[in-house]
Order: structure tokens, then C-alpha cells, then sequence
């Protein structure tokens, strides 16, 4: 890059944050995707200021600007397809405020997703939103991407927590959407806009986050069937007794094989499905609960139920749900990742379809995810080094998507487009609607500078990803 | 001959890293930099191009190479156990094999060589007094972890008039029913504590085992690991594997964290057979465990005035998944009070040469302990490693706490001993 952009940027950040080494650019290339692209120069910004000197420099120069959390995300949100300057966020870590009185957090973008629920806890107050990678992602890469976990289908995703955002536009202005306040109707709802909107129309360097007090107590139970339509049944009848579970997770016979070795808690052959299924609130509400949801639930073929008396019991309970991710590759080395979402009543037709796509195309499928809000992770298993597999998984995933639309469901429920599913844009969304949201990107971004071929791009590969995680 | 594996021998495990960024949640070194270049993805994409030829070993790279503490913290939690520590390790002997000793290696032999230089230092009350550290050989780790310039305000140990080979013959006698054990010493408990050896022995020994301390032992070899010097690595290794071909030993004991992952873990990983001696190697707090030990400690009358003591885990230990055996330790003993503290598993920083280079980082991660100690309420702190312990003591000084670092058979030994404090 140009010498002279590179003294401006020191001049805005100070050398120690402007990298410009080749192993720099090598180290700033990835993010969960696994798939590589250099950037030209990487900024690690530190103020509001900064971001917004670095834009508005990039924008009179016409350079990309990729911003940059953690890098965990699953859709290629922060690679730099065409090259630019990844801007880095992970060091604006202040929590600015938690308002106790009015439940509300002040963050900065780099803060992780678990630290501010660690805080906040800490004053008996909870932040919903659990992600599986709460643990390192940034809160800003939470809101860009409107991360869920097994928790929302309670307690609902990012968006529904996020109350105002202070964004720096494409063009180097700094905007402020919402408030601390939980009603607010002046103006347009930008926050909403923002929120999910995958980096592509402003950089969010503050967040004021609503909270909820904490549950006082949680109880957990695992549960196995003897078949999948044992608990996909199991999941529409409790729904459909109006409770709602904090976690309703789901794992199918494929998942179960995966993890049978290294399983904390014996999982015989005959098990073929499981749901794992938390109740939180007042502790005198949540055995009846449990009771009640057995009740439910007695008639679907249970092999047996397993309910945690202790935090240590629950958390093996827990142990068996994140041993799936990492267990996967006992089936093959290649591994397509998908995070669909149906209707939740669908959930059991979707299970079928998907079991059916399998047998018709000898591809392993599996299946586990958040049964309780519809959210199913569909990993397609395959060996790519056998001829002909690529174009076989094109065809399955067709398949798979157009079983989802069918269903009145989404080809993403969590992961967002990016690069990795923007091929697949047109199959959900009408030719109308997308211009429209590119008009809203246009209007933002008259140059598309920032964090341009994502979302609307059509050009980028379907790869795979080596397996380890979900 | 260079017994250690190069880069090219882990380039299977390096094209298992997922890039899922798990390990950015356990690395010290990230979550003080928060910078990709500190976390093990980073070094793994690194390790990565220099394999397929698309970086040389350039400056910036050597950079985010060193920043590690070869602590294995990411390699327990990573979904695919890609060993990060390793591949480090690998990318250091690269570095050192083509440039030479550079980095940390020649900083401390100029040190050593320039006595205005050590003259200074000392007056700092920064250096092992140089007389005494003629007591330590030319090859053991203490030389490498300690004496540098930057360290001014460290707390450092000091190296005692006797140390343990002056104290103890090669072999101590136990029943005859009892089998012969061995002791692997290590460099920190030899020459700065060797009352803690001698602990060591002497509850051994009350057990009715025989011990043998060959006086051909020497260092592990991890802060030479850690300093990239392989050729040292793998003459140590002999040296140490022969040192114990003297007599027919059940066991070899560590009472060292980081000398358990040398000559146990890392020997295991060398390309030589050094598989009968890697077998034996076990840690003291497994070793006492299988013994029945802990049972007979906690039908023991409990004292009635007790220490509120915490535990710190070595990260050589944790990584290998010893992290109940102290515990149920300290559980057992009758003068103490165990409390659990925050972060215990937590990096305390030293890194093997780590400090030495990046004395203000490996501070800033150590500070981190600070906190849960404080809050655990705990008048001492237990470990076992002496390396913790130095560590542990320098972070306590400087946060201004009135807690004691203590090695876990300090404890052991005063429950032991008939005289109550
Ligand atoms: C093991 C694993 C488990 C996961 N589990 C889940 C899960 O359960 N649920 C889920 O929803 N996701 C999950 N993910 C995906 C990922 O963690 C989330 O998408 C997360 O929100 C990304 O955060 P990040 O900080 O890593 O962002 P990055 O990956 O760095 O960036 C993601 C996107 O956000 C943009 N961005 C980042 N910061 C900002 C900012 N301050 N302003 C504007 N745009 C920004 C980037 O440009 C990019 O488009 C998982 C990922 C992994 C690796
Ligand atoms: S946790 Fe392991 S697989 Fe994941 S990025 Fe780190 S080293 Fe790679
Ligand atoms: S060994 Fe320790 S310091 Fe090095 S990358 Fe892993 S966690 Fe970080």
C-alpha cells in the first residue's frame, strides 16, 4: 500500500497499530470460514474518532474497509475478498455502564459477548443472548451478524437487546440510532437496520444493550428417544402446551453416533434422538415444570430421562451438547455447514426431508441444533477427494434450501450471508426486495467501500470447510 | 544429532486447525494484546505459510512467535488438540538453527560475559548474586529465566549455599518390601529450593520407598525449549535419560510442573526411543494419590487453627489434566483450609524464557491472578511448580499482598512433621 495512506493512518492510530508486514497480512487473512484473503493493511482502532478518521480517509481514496471483531464468524464477513484495509475492533474493550436501575449495559464493539454477562451477573442482571463462541466473540461482531444460541428460543436473539447503537457511516460520519430508553418511536428505527446488517452499512463503535434481571435458578434435564420423530414430536407438544424452556436443544441418531465414544453419559445404540431441555425462573416453579414436560412428553418413545441434580450434573449434561462440534469428523473429512431455521411446528418435516436427501444422494447428514425455535445446524459430511462430490453437494444443498423455502423457512438463522451463502440469496428473497435493500446499501454507501461482495455478491465459491466445529 | 521434530513433522496437526478462534479465549498472551498475531491461530496460520513458502522467518514473525508462553493453555481447550506449544517450539529451533542463539540465548551470554553489565543488575538486587550462580551450570534453566536487563524490580529467588546434591546422597534407603523410586530434581528445586527436595525424600521415604537422585540429572530442558535451542534440548535429554539407566526405578518422580512436561511430555514428542524413561515419569500429587496417602491424611485430627490456602495450576500439569490430585491434596491436609480461587487455571506468566523477554507482558498476565487470590481470601497460595512459585511471589510483592506462594509438600511436610505451628 501507498506510502503516503500508510503515514496517514499512523498519523490517525499510531504506528503500533498500523501492520503492514506480509505475516500481518497472513495473520489478518481468515476468520471461521477457513477461507483466505490478504487484506493490503490492517488498523487496530481504539476510538470512535479513529474509525471515523480511517473511513472518511478510505472513502476519499476509494479503498475497502473491512471491519473486523473476533473473526469467528461462519459466513466470511470479514475477509477482505477485495483486498482493503481490515479494521480491527477487538481493542475497544471499555464497559462503559451497567444501569442497574434501568437494565441497561454501555459497551464498546470489542467487548466479548461472555465477559459483559460475567459483569452483569455479578449484579444479578443477565444478558441473554449465548452464542456457542460467547466466549470470544465481540459483542460487535454479535450485533453485525444478530447472533443467537440455545437461549433465544425464550429469550429471543441480539437484535431484540440491542436498544441504540452509535455507528460511524461508510462515508465517515458518526450517527447515533435509539437510546437507553425501551420505548422510543422518533424517527426511523435505524438500531434495526444496523443490527444484522453484516458490517456492509456503518461500523458500530458503542452499544447500549437492554438487560433482565437474572432467573434465580435453572434445572436441566437430558432426554433420549428412541427415534427422531420421537422428539420432534416431543419439541411441537410442549410448545404447543404453551412452555417455553430456556434451551431446547436437539441432537439426531448421526450426532449421537458421533459423540457415543466420548460421551460423559452412556448413550446406548438405541438411542436415536436427544433433547436436552433447561427450564429457568423462581426454583419452587421448576420441577412442576419438569414434571409437566415429562408428562408431555411420556408417549414419544423415551429410552430414558436424566435430570440434573446438581451445577456439576447439569454441566455434563451440557458437556454432551459441545462435544458434537469437535466429534463430527469421525464421519468425514469435509463438511458443509449449514444453519437453517423452519417454522418450529415444521421442525419434524424437516427432519424427514432431510433424512430422505440423505438416502437419496448416500450423503451423510447431521443434524442437531435449536429444536426449540426451528434453528437446525444441517452438516452435509462428505470426502471431497471422491470425484464427482462437489457437484453432489451442490445438488443436496439445492435441496436442502429449496425443502427450507418450502417451509416458509430461512437458509440462515444465525450465521448471516457474507461471502459463503450469497449465492443462495435469490432462492429466499424476491428480485424486488433485494433491490430495495441495495438501494439502502447504495444510499449509505455511494463508493461501497465498506465491506463491498458481501451479502449481494454472487461470484464466491460454496467451499467447504475442514471439520472441527459448529 | 537433533532429536527434536521440525516444522515439517507437525505439518498434519497444523492443517487440522479450524480456524474457529476458540483458543483466543484461553491465551494470556491474546487477551492482553487482543491482536491476532498473539493467539494461536495466528501462529498456526504462521506455522502454516512457512510450511507452503509464503513468508520467510522475517522480523514481524519472529515477533508474534515470541509472544507466547508455550503454555498449552489453547491446545487443551481447541477442538482439534493442535499443539500449539509444539509447533512454537519448532518455529524457535527454525529461528535459532538459522541465525543462531539471537534472541534470548545471546542476550544472556553477553549478560553473562560483561561483569559491568552483571555489576549493575546486582545492585538492583535483580540477579542471582553471580557467585552463587556459579553453583548452577552452564546449561541449567535457571541461567536462561532469570538474569536479564528490564527486570530490575523482580523478585527473584535465592540460590542456596547447599543445594540438594550437597545435601542428599544418590540413594536413600527405604523397606526393602517398597520399590526404588526416582527423584528427577529439576534446576529450581536443586539450587533455589532444595528444602523442597529434601521434602520431597523425606516423605518418600516415610512411605518406605527407596530414592534414587542420580547426581548426572540436569535441567529438563524446557527454558532452553522455550529459547528455540535444540541442540541443548537433545543433550539434555540424554544426558537425563541416561542419568536414571544407573538403577531399576519404578517410578521417575517430578515434584515441578514444568519439569513433568519436559522430561515426560516433551521427551515423548522427541524423535528418539526414550520411551522406557517417558513411561516412568509421573507427578508427586499422583504418585502420593496411589499410594493411599491422601486417605490416611484426611482420617488425620484436623488442627484447629488452619491456613486458608488456594491453588494455582501449573499450566504443564493442567494441559496434562492433573488438576484433581493437588486438589484432593489439599483437601486432605489437616493444617489446611482449601478454598477455591478465581482464575486458578490461569496462566501466571513466566512462560519458560517468556519473562525474560517480555518482563512488562508476562507481569501484566500475572497481574490477572492478583484479583481471585485477593477475593479467595487466602493467606497462601499453593502450586507445584517452583517456577509458579516465583512467578507467584513476584506478582504478590507487586500488587502489595500479604499472601505466601508455597509449594503444595511445604504443606504435606508440616502436617507430617510432629511439631505444630
Ligand atoms: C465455534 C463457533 C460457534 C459459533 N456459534 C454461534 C452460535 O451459536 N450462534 C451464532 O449466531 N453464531 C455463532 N458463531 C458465529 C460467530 O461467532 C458469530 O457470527 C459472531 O457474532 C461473530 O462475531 P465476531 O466478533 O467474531 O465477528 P467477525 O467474525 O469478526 O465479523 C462478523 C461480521 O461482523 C462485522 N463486524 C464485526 N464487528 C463489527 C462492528 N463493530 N461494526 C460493524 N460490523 C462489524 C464484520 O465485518 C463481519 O461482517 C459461531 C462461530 C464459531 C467459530
Ligand atoms: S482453537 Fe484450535 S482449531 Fe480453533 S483456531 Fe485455535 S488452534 Fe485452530
Ligand atoms: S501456548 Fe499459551 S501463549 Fe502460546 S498460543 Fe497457546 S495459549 Fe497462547
Amino acid at each position: 500500500m501507498d506510502a503516503q495512506i500508510i503515514a496517514e493512518l499512523v498519523e490517525i492510530v499510531g504506528a503500533d497499530n498500523v501492520l503492514t508486514a506480509p505475516t500481518d497480512m497472513i495473520t489478518h487473512s481468515y476468520d471461521a470460514t477457513q477461507k483466505c484473503y490478504m487484506p493490503d493493511v490492517v488498523v487496530y482502532a481504539e476510538k470512535t474518532d479513529e474509525v471515523a478518521r480511517v473511513v472518511r480517509l478510505a472513502n476519499r481514496l476509494k479503498i475497502s474497509v473491512l471491519p473486523r471483531g473476533a473473526g469467528s464468524g461462519f459466513s466470511g464477513g470479514s475477509l477482505p475478498v477485495q483486498g482493503g484495509i481490515v479494521l480491527v475492533l477487538t481493542r475497544m474493550t471499555k464497559i462503559l455502564d451497567i444501569d442497574s436501575d434501568n437494565l441497561t449495559a454501555e459497551v464498546e464493539p470489542g467487548v466479548i459477548t461472555a465477559e459483559l454477562q460475567r459483569q452483569v451477573e455479578k449484579l444479578g442482571l443477565f444478558y441473554p443472548p449465548d452464542p456457542a463462541s460467547k466466549e470470544f466473540s465481540t459483542l460487535g461482531g454479535n450485533v453485525a451478524e444478530c447472533a443467537g444460541g440455545p437461549r433465544c428460543v425464550k429469550y429471543g436473539v441480539t437484535k431484540d437487546y440491542v436498544l441504540g447503537l452509535e455507528v460511524v457511516t461508510p462515508t465517515g460520519d458518526i450517527i447515533h440510532t435509539g437510546g437507553k430508553t425501551l420505548k422510543n418511536v422518533v424517527g426511523y428505527d435505524l438500531t434495526k437496520l444496523f443490527v444484522g446488517s453484516e458490517g456492509t452499512l456503518g461500523i458500530v463503535t458503542k452499544i447500549i444493550l437492554k438487560l433482565l434481571p437474572k432467573p434465580a435458578a435453572k434445572k436441566t434435564m437430558l432426554v433420549q428417544f428412541e427415534t427422531i420423530e420421537g422428539a420432534a414430536k416431543s419439541v411441537a407438544a410442549i410448545i404447543g402446551a404453551k412452555i417455553i424452556p430456556a434451551t431446547l436443544e436437539f441432537m439426531d441418531g448421526a450426532t449421537i453416533d458421533c459423540i457415543r465414544p466420548t460421551s460423559p453419559i452412556p448413550l446406548p445404540e438405541a438411542c436415536q434422538a436427544i433433547l436436552i431441555i433447561e427450564v429457568d425462573g423462581d426454583a419452587a416453579m421448576l420441577d412442576p415444570q419438569i414434571a409437566r414436560i415429562q408428562d408431555i412428553i411420556k408417549s414419544f418413545g423415551i429410552l430414558s430421562v436424566r435430570i440434573a441434580a446438581s451445577h456439576e450434573e447439569s454441566e455434563e449434561i451440557w458437556q454432551v451438547r459441545r462435544n458434537v462440534s469437535p466429534s463430527l469428523r469421525r464421519v468425514n473429512p469435509d463438511k458443509f455447514n449449514e444453519d437453517i431455521v423452519v417454522p418450529r411446528s415444521k421442525v419434524p418435516d424437516m427432519i424427514r426431508t432431510l433424512e430422505k436427501i440423505s438416502t437419496d444422494y448416500g450423503v451423510p447428514i447431521v443434524n442437531f441444533g435449536h429444536a426449540g425455535d426451528g434453528n437446525i445446524h444441517v452438516n452435509i459430511m462428505v470426502d471431497l477427494r471422491h470425484h464427482g462430490m462437489a457437484e453432489k453437494v451442490e445438488r443436496v444443498l439445492d435441496e436442502v434450501f429449496q425443502a427450507v423455502i418450502a417451509l416458509r423457512g430461512s437458509i440462515s438463522g444465525e450465521h448471516g450471508i457474507g461471502t459463503a451463502k450469497a449465492k443462495y440469496l435469490g432462492m429466499e428473497l424476491d428480485a424486488t426486495t433485494i433491490s430495495y435493500m441495495q438501494r439502502i446499501k447504495d444510499a449509505f454507501d455511494p463508493n461501497h467501500i465498506l465491506n463491498p461482495g458481501k451479502i449481494f455478491s454472487y461470484n464466491s465459491n460454496h467451499l467447504p470447510v475442514k471439520t472441527g466445529n459448529n | 544429532m537433533n532429536k527434536n521434530k521440525n516444522l515439517q513433522d507437525f505439518a498434519g496437526v497444523i492443517g487440522e486447525c479450524v480456524k474457529c478462534g476458540v483458543c483466543q479465549a484461553h491465551c494470556p498472551t491474546y487477551q492482553l494484546s487482543r491482536r491476532e498475531g498473539a493467539v494461536a491461530r495466528g501462529k498456526i496460520a504462521l506455522a502454516a505459510a512457512l510450511l507452503e513458502g509464503g513468508t520467510s522467518l522475517e522480523e514481524r514473525l519472529q515477533e508474534d512467535i515470541n509472544m507466547c508462553l508455550m503454555c498449552g493453555s489453547c491446545v487443551s481447550k481447541c477442538p482439534n488438540k493442535v499443539p500449539t506449544h509444539e509447533i512454537v517450539g519448532a518455529i524457535r529451533r527454525q529461528i535459532t538453527d538459522n541465525e543462531g542463539l539471537s534472541l534470548i540465548g545471546k542476550g544472556v551470554s553477553t549478560l553473562l560475559g560483561s561483569k559491568a553489565l552483571m555489576n549493575g543488575l546486582i545492585k538492583g538486587g535483580a540477579l542471582l548474586s553471580p557467585m552463587l550462580l556459579k553453583k548452577v551450570p552452564e546449561s541449567s534453566g535457571l541461567r536462561l529465566r532469570f538474569p536479564a536487563p528490564g527486570m530490575q524490580d523482580r523478585t527473584v529467588p535465592k540460590i542456596a549455599f547447599r543445594n540438594l546434591f550437597d545435601r542428599l546422597p544418590e540413594f536413600i534407603e527405604g523397606r526393602p518390601d517398597k520399590p526404588v523410586v526416582g527423584f528427577f530434581a529439576g534446576c529450581s528445586i536443586t539450587y533455589a529450593y532444595p528444602e523442597i527436595g529434601e521434602h520431597m525424600v523425606s516423605i518418600l521415604n516415610r512411605l518406605g520407598f527407596s530414592v534414587y537422585l542420580p547426581k548426572a540429572q540436569r535441567c529438563c530442558g524446557i527454558p532452553a525449549l522455550s529459547s528455540g535451542n535444540g541442540k541443548l534440548v537433545t543433550e539434555l535429554a540424554e544426558k537425563n535419560v541416561a542419568a536414571f539407566k544407573g538403577r531399576d526405578v519404578q517410578h521417575i518422580l517430578t515434584a515441578c510442573g514444568s519439569c513433568n512436561g519436559g522430561i515426560g511430555e516433551h521427551y515423548r514428542t522427541m524423535k528418539a526411543n526414550f520411551e522406557s524413561f517417558t513411561a516412568k515419569v509421573i507427578d508427586f500429587s499422583v504418585f502420593l494419590r496411589d499410594t493411599g496417602l491422601f486417605e490416611d491424611l484426611a482420617g488425620m485430627e484436623k488442627w484447629p487453627e488452619r491456613t486458608r490456602v488456594t491453588y494455582h495450576d501449573p499450566c504443564h500439569l493442567k494441559i496434562q489434566g492433573i488438576t484433581r490430585e493437588p486438589r484432593l491434596l489439599l483437601k486432605a491436609l489437616p493444617n489446611v483450609e482449601f478454598v477455591e480461587m478465581a482464575d486458578a487455571s490461569v496462566c501466571c506468566g513466566l512462560g519458560g524464557t517468556f519473562s525474560v523477554q517480555h518482563y512488562q507482558a508476562s507481569k501484566a498476565i500475572g497481574a490477572k491472578k492478583a484479583h481471585g487470590l485477593q477475593e479467595s481470601g487466602a493467606s497462601m497460595i499453593a502450586t507445584a511448580c517452583p517456577g509458579c512459585i516465583m512467578q507467584l511471589q513476584d506478582i504478590i510483592n507487586h500488587a502489595g499482598m500479604q499472601v505466601k506462594a508455597v509449594h503444595l509438600l511445604e504443606l504435606l511436610a508440616a502436617a507430617l512433621s510432629p511439631r505444630r505451628s
